[in-house]
């Protein structure tokens, strides 16, 4: 890595704090951690302005590492912790982790309605198809006959595709990357956190642990490769006929609307109620 | 945050909506919600009156996402509430628990319907007391208070407001159906008369701040995310900078803290009252709706010349041993009327170690319990 990202990332890192971290050697989270960083130093978002809250699970344990206002809640309600923050003081920069298990099985009430509601959030999710932190049991993004721990025989539910999820319940922005594709995921999550709205970036990561080996896909590099060989982005895919597309998936930006602002909207409803 | 007063000095209201004004007059300004009987018209009422003050109302898709709003708000340094009655208090648990962990201020009304599960909406019961007390996992202690009339309901949420942010905890304030949908006059203290606590705030650099420090008190100072104090907030078990600990020594300092700083302030935060006890030697021991008929029935036995009083215990935990035993030490019998089995009948017998003659009086069928229903029991055995 190059001596200035690795500097610009230890600048907001909490060194004399919990370190070693949790995660797996090669685990993609610390790329999407890296890309957050790179994100927030390139908008010129002060530490003081930003809370990053998450969900439980392996993408859980990203906040206690940075040196912002860091809040680990409970499992599956980032956005509802969130939701109050953003309400509680507009004025701040509310980012939030989340894992596919998190955002989608247990949170995923939380997550659609966050959507629908357009409060000024933005929402990361780790999407490594797996539930990694409990030990691979199958999530709501398990791919239909992959192998998880509690799917032993091959798994016979199928799949969220999660930026689409978000794009149908109405979210402002929504983005989706890899953690192979490391340019894209810094321009997206910076668009995402730029965005006045409910921003959603879903990057699928490497859980080669709990989601590889099981599936013999092989080492972090090898699960990158797929995600090399298995994406197309949003313009190509405009180009291409559906059949070439099949078993692909897009990425690049899914969605960008304006839409009325939650806290704008309040703002109207405190004039009316004669504040 | 300022005490908004209502623009009269005495009104004509039902519990909920004095359980609305009490909040705002405590500083309250975020609610988050989900809509049931019988507590919705704390929500319709601050849904009005929450963006008149600055405030702000918002009804969620859920009570997971009410409480876990509520937290969230509280952490940006807004003192702020939920209300709701029993399927949705189950649904609040965890992040209840999470609020205890990381002492984060809230306050969390249960308006009691009758039965379990959908159970009687629209009748009252007294069933989720030890829920109230319990109901999250874990060890953890928590502040429940319990209110009998729509004066209390004003009085008491202010005080719950107090509580919650002096000792950083969520407070768990019971109403049930019939004091919550009752409608008495109220006449409101005068804006200078109301006590009005906020958390204490760091004022060190922050740099010296200590989000979680062990002092004497037990309770860090707060401060709210945004100004300035950058820290992390987790319901892992955490040490005193907030970051997770798995070492024993570490865990017991938090969690003994968390003891500790209640244990502390018991004076303050057992809050009873009591009525014509001063010669009594036949007691009821009453909380809630059945305070006001105990009262009747108190008054009534005097009539007939048994020497009865009254003991209402607006807090119910940490529970207020030290003065219910007294009241076991004075009087010859007790009576604990509940709308329930017998939760806090327990506690006293807990307390009493066969002292004295403590009975119960239930009922657990959507019904009241009538004045004379206790005065039967108090003549009993004159
Ligand atoms: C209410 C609740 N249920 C279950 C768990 C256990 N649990 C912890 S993490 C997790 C799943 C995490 O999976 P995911 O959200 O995909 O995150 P990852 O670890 O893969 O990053 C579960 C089920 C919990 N902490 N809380
Ligand atoms: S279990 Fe999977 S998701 Fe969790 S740290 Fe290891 S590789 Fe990453
Ligand atoms: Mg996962």
């Amino acid at each position: 890595m190059p001596k200035e990202i690795t500097k610009l990332i230890h600048k907001y890192l909490r060194h004399d704090k919990k370190f070693p971290h949790v995660w797996c050697p090669g685990c993609g989270n610390g790329v999407i951690l890296g890309s957050l960083i790179r994100a927030i130093d390139r908008l010129g978002l002060t530490k003081d302005e930003i809370v990053l809250a998450s969900g439980i699970g392996c993408s859980g344990r990203m906040p206690v590492y940075v040196d912002f206002n860091t809040l680990h809640t409970t499992h599956g309600r980032a956005l509802t912790f969130a939701t109050g923050i953003k309400l509680a003081k507009p004025s701040l920069t509310v980012i939030t982790v989340m894992g596919d298990g998190d955002a989608t099985a247990i949170g995923g009430n939380h997550f659609i309605h966050a959507a629908r509601r357009n409060v000024n959030l933005t929402a990361i999710i780790i999407n490594n198809q797996i539930y990694g932190m409990t030990g691979g049991q199958f999530s709501p993004t398990t791919p239909y006959g992959s192998h998880a721990a509690t799917a032993p025989y091959g798994h016979i539910e199928h799949a969220f595709s999660i930026a689409e999820l978000a794009v149908t319940a109405g979210a402002a922005f929504v983005g989706r990357g890899t953690v192979y594709h490391v340019q894209i995921l810094d321009k997206l999550i910076k668009a995402a956190v730029l965005k006045r709205g409910f921003s959603v970036v879903e990057i699928i990561s490497n859980c080669h642990i709990q989601f590889g080996r099981r599936n013999e896909m092989g080492n972090p590099v090898t699960m990158m490769e797929w995600m090399r060989d298995n994406s197309v982005t949003v313009e190509k895919a405009e180009k291409m006929p559906s059949e070439d597309l099949e078993d692909k998936f897009t990425i690049g930006i899914l969605a960008d609307e304006e839409k009325p602002i939650y806290t704008e909207e309040y703002d109207k409803i405190r004039e009316r109620a004669g504040d | 945050m300022a005490t908004v007063m209502p623009k009269k000095k005495r009104s004509l209201l039902q519990g909920n909506e004095a359980i609305a004004l009490g909040a705002l007059a405590a500083g309250c300004r975020f609610f988050a919600g989900y809509p049931i009987t019988p507590a919705s018209e704390i929500s319709e009422v601050l849904s009005a009156q929450m963006p008149q003050v600055g405030g702000t109302f918002i009804q969620m898709e859920d009570e997971i996402a009410s409480m876990g709003a509520i937290i969230g708000a509280s952490i940006a340094g807004v003192k702020s509430m939920t209300a709701t009655s029993g399927p949705g208090f189950s649904l609040m648990q965890e992040n209840i628990g999470y609020a205890c962990i990381t002492e984060t201020p809230c306050v969390v009304v249960n308006v009691m319907r009758g039965g379990g599960s959908t159970g009687l909406p629209t009748c009252p019961g007294q069933g989720d007391v030890m829920q109230a007390r319990w109901g999250t996992h874990g060890d953890n202690p928590i502040i429940v208070l319990a209110v009998s009339t729509v004066t209390d309901c004003f009085d008491i949420t202010v005080r719950a407001f107090n509580l919650s942010e002096k000792y950083r905890i969520p407070v768990v304030l019971l109403s049930d159906e019939v004091v919550s949908h009752t409608r008495e006059t109220v006449i409101f203290p005068s804006p200078q008369d109301i006590e009005i606590v906020d958390r204490i705030t760091p004022s060190v650099p922050p740099e010296w701040y200590v989000p979680y420090e062990n002092n004497s008190t037990g309770i860090p100072d707060m401060a709210a995310f945004g100004a300035g104090y950058r820290y992390h907030i987790t319901g892992l078990v955490h040490d005193e900078r907030g970051f997770p600990t798995q070492h024993p020594e570490e865990i017991k300092i938090f969690t003994n803290r968390l003891f500790r700083k209640l244990a502390q302030g018991l004076h303050e935060i057992q809050i009873v009252k009591t009525f014509m006890m001063n010669d009594a030697d036949v007691a009821v021991i009453a909380y809630g709706s059945v305070t006001r008929s105990a009262q009747r029935a108190v008054v009534d036995a005097r009539s007939k010349g048994t020497k009865a009083g009254l003991l209402q215990l607006i807090t119910l935990f940490p529970f207020p041993e030290r003065l219910v035993d007294k009241v076991l030490k004075q009087c010859k019998r007790v009576l604990v009327p509940e709308m329930n089995m017998g939760q806090i009948y327990r506690e006293v017998q807990r307390v009493n170690q066969g002292k004295t003659d403590v009975k119960k009086y239930n009922r657990i069928d959507g019904q009241f319990i009538t004045p004379d229903e206790i005065l039967g029991e108090l003549l009993l055995e004159e």
